[in-house]
């Protein structure tokens, strides 16, 4: 295939997605639209048109629309209309949204959101904050049709810059966009690129980190089931760049959904000459090969998952060298992180200046998030770099459920930290959000509220690291174990005023002495937490209390005036701490009770609870 | 052939064996292959016995030693079989805020087993798992392919057990 050929394609690509009559419907189908029962859905759908005959409508999946509460979501598309959104369609909803809104062009307002007084996504707050340039395709195109990313300017970008630029202006140009990489640390891609491309190999290579393994984290999977074209092509794009051409995609092995549209994507591009030998007539040879991960998080790390990728065992190693001199192999290697990625095309197409039109001076463009935990309206979200947690929690999110008060957002996953009300009108970017005590990460942001008690989360995050930790370094392996059960000591009651100490110092030490990210950074849930919740810690370790009634073994049960007497629960409770007459109050024991909840469940008036 | 089984064991008529050996015939050549075959010998045989592993090692010239110990490092991997069902409860940061705890708590007194273990029966195995990246249907767990999400009322889980064991 040519360039000519490819704006043959894009142009006739373009006619069939915007449907010139009749309906295109898209259905949410990412792995969590597929979990609410997208499949389903799709398939009563295609069922329903083909059984009443009806013409001009084209039914695909898509990848993440966003609204994770709103799944399953169809949304339908009409030339010259504004779109449709139904939510939480089901088998018959979908029966009666063909019978209804394809057939006869009645719209149902009682499946949209508040029963149609919102007709489309766009209409809500939710989408109107967000600047969409990594997700733009996402939840429209359907991923697995390569012609569908061709009509919205798919390979437009590699396609100039085989033919209209030399690999250092490539390069060049990268560096001016201010890129930086969006896996968490945020160095700049363009430095990257640089370092690669001026070492001389035989052989380079350029790596997608898709081992997303950040607990509460989506944003990654979101791209590659949605637009897996995209990360295609931006590899394409650095390959170029650096002069490498052979690519790999290292994906975890928990995202089969993503593995699936992957391979179907580079096999499509393959068949186009997108992909392999001389893209385009340009000369240009590229190819790339998908690795599986094999559930270590450690592997996230750049020289842990080069060490995996060469089929070992996944443990980081020093730097320097680093990849980019000593990568893969031995040869020069970039790593560049998916959603990095998915930004690299639009970059090319629109140009530096363009993309440092959003976001701050120091932090350009977009940030996706995975916005989750305790908050109304969980989901992806992508904003412009700048605008502060609390427009993201409250204007996109809509707070905490149930009315419960919020607590903190946690970002940077096991890395991170927590951020409290006090630091909510931060603007969001990578240096800010250092400066507050946490760090941007590669975009997991869990809400916790009242409820949730901060010694328990750290122990959380501590529990994962120790878990994940390569076990190579010492103070690693050794000390976030140590760390570990200073956490657990405290949430049992046995904490003393020396472990607050203690995990003070250890930290410090884990994080100057560990060999890499994971443990430099595993100790600071801990730190951050025990900054801005001190008295939580405190409750814990001297009051023997947990203030959010989450430890178990720091709350006691009592029974309430409700007790009827009935004696059921001191027949089940296996230490015989409750005492008390017939048809009269029973008491329980505290020095007794063994806290394992057996009275609550015998209760028949729910007059025994936890405090 | 070069790289014939030399071993003992019983390998030649078994299809599992014939699989795994065409798989590795199919990549080998290429760099950096223990972990696909592995994995790979993990889809055919459910586990990777040592025996498995014996055999991949002879047909890929790796040293037993390092493949034993890229199967002990990644946690997909495992050395013992499993149940028929795989119980994989969500531990990932947003179900743990909303309450998987819970779950893992009632899973472990239904089947009377600990995370990790499998049935006496052999018909579930449970396990904590990272995220399955569903955080907006939190708390999620899956029972081999299905996706349960949203699981606030444990007293669910004896319902969904069930639809297991008939």
């Amino acid at each position: 295939m040519n360039i000519n050929e490819l704006n043959e394609l894009k142009g006739k690509a373009l006619k069939d997605l915007t449907v010139s009559e009749g309906y295109r419907v898209v259905v949410g189908a990412a792995s969590c639209g597929i979990a609410a029962g997208a499949k389903t859905v799709l398939a009563t759908l295609q069922k329903e048109a083909d059984a009443k005959g009806l013409k001009n409508i084209n039914i695909v999946p898509a990848g993440c629309i966003g609204m994770c509460v709103y799944e399953p979501i169809v949304e339908v598309f009409a030339p010259g209309q504004d779109k449709v959104t139904y939510i939480n369609v089901d088998a018959e909803k979908a029966a009666k949204i063909v019978a209804e809104h394809l057939a006869k062009g009645n719209q149902v307002p009682e499946y949209m959101i508040k029963d149609g007084a919102v007709r489309n996504l766009n209409e809500i707050q939710f989408y109107q904050k967000q600047k969409r340039v990594v997700l733009k395709n996402c939840g429209y195109i359907n991923p697995e049709d390569i012609n569908d990313y061709i009509a919205l300017d798919g390979y437009q970008a590699l396609a100039k810059v085989l033919t209209t630029m030399t690999s250092e202006e490539t390069v060049e140009l990268m560096k001016a966009s201010g890129l930086r990489g969006r896996g968490g640390a945020g160095f700049p891609t363009g430095m990257k690129w640089s370092f690669a491309a001026k070492n001389v190999a035989d052989q380079k290579y350029i790596i997608c980190n898709a081992d997303e393994g950040d607990p509460g984290a989506f944003m990654d999977r979101s791209v590659l089931e949605g637009d897996p074209h995209a990360v295609l092509e931006a590899m394409a794009i650095g390959g170029y760049a650096i002069g490498a051409t052979k690519g790999f995609l290292y994906v975890r092995a928990e995202y089969p959904v993503a593995v699936h549209r992957l391979k179907i994507a580079i096999k499509q591009a393959k068949e186009l000459g997108l992909m392999g030998k001389n893209i385009l007539g340009s000369g240009f040879d590229f190819d790339v090969d998908i690795r599986l991960g094999a559930g270590a998080f450690v592997c996230g790390e750049e020289t842990a998952l080069i060490a995996s990728i060469e089929g070992k065992r996944g443990m980081s190693r020093n730097k320097p060298p680093f990849p980019a001199n000593k990568g893969l192999w031995g040869k020069p290697t970039v790593i560049n992180n998916v959603e990095t990625l998915a930004n690299i095309p639009q970059i090319y197409l629109h140009g530096a200046e363009w993309f440092k039109s959003f976001g701050t001076e120091k932090s350009a463009g977009t940030k996706v998030f995975a916005l989750g935990g305790k908050i109304n309206n969980t989901g992806l979200v992508e904003i412009p770099m700048g605008i502060t947690l609390r427009e993201v929690i409250y204007d996109i999110g809509e707070g905490c459920p149930n009315g419960k008060a919020f607590k903190a957002v946690q970002t940077g996953g096991p890395s991170g930290g927590c951020i409290t009300t006090a630091d909510l009108d931060t603007p969001i970017d990578f240096d800010n959000l250092v400066a507050v005590g946490s760090m941007m990460g590669s975009g997991g942001m869990i809400v916790v509220d009242e409820d949730n008690c901060m010694v328990d989360i750290a122990r959380f995050f501590l529990d994962f690291t120790v878990d994940e930790s390569c076990g190579k370094c010492t103070p690693c392996r050794e000390g976030t174990r140590r760390m570990l059960e200073i956490l657990d000591k405290i949430t049992l009651g046995k904490g003393t005023p020396k472990d607050l100490e203690t995990l003070d110092e250890l930290a410090a030490n884990i994080r100057l002495t560990s060999l890499c990210a994971l443990g430099q950074t595993a100790p600071n849930p801990v730190l951050s937490t025990m900054k801005h919740f001190k008295d939580e810690y405190e409750a814990h370790v001297f009051d023997k209390k947990c203030p959010a009634g989450v430890c178990q073994a720091l709350l006691s049960i009592v029974i309430t005036d409700d007790c009827k007497g009935c004696t059921k629960c001191v027949k089940v409770c296996p230490v015989d701490a409750i005492t008390g007459k017939v048809k009269e109050k029973h008491v329980i024991d505290d020095s007794k009770c063994i806290k394992c909840g057996a009275c609550i469940d015998a209760c028949s008036f729910k007059a025994i609870i936890k405090k | 052939m070069q790289n014939e089984c030399k071993c003992n064991c019983n390998t030649a008529d078994d299809p599992r064996y014939v699989e795994l050996k065409a798989y590795i015939d199919s990549v080998k050549g290429n760099e950096g292959i223990a972990m696909s075959v592995l994995q790979e010998a993990q889809t055919i045989f459910g586990y990777l016995p040592l025996e498995v592993q014996k055999f991949i090692s002879q047909n890929i010239d790796v040293p037993l030693a390092e493949l034993y110990g890229v199967s002990t490092f990644y946690s997909q991997f495992t050395l013992t079989p499993r149940g028929k069902h795989h119980i994989g409860i969500c531990l990932g940061t947003a179900c743990y805020v909303r309450g998987a705890q819970k779950l893992v708590d009632k899973f472990v007194a239904e089947l009377k087993i600990a995370v990790g273990e499998t049935t006496e029966d052999g018909l579930f195995t449970l396990d904590a798992t990272r995220c399955l990246g569903c955080c907006g249907l939190a708390p999620v767990i899956m029972i081999d392919e299905d996706v349960y999400g949203k699981l606030d009322d444990v007293d669910a889980i004896p319902g969904i057990l069930d639809k297991y064991r008939g």
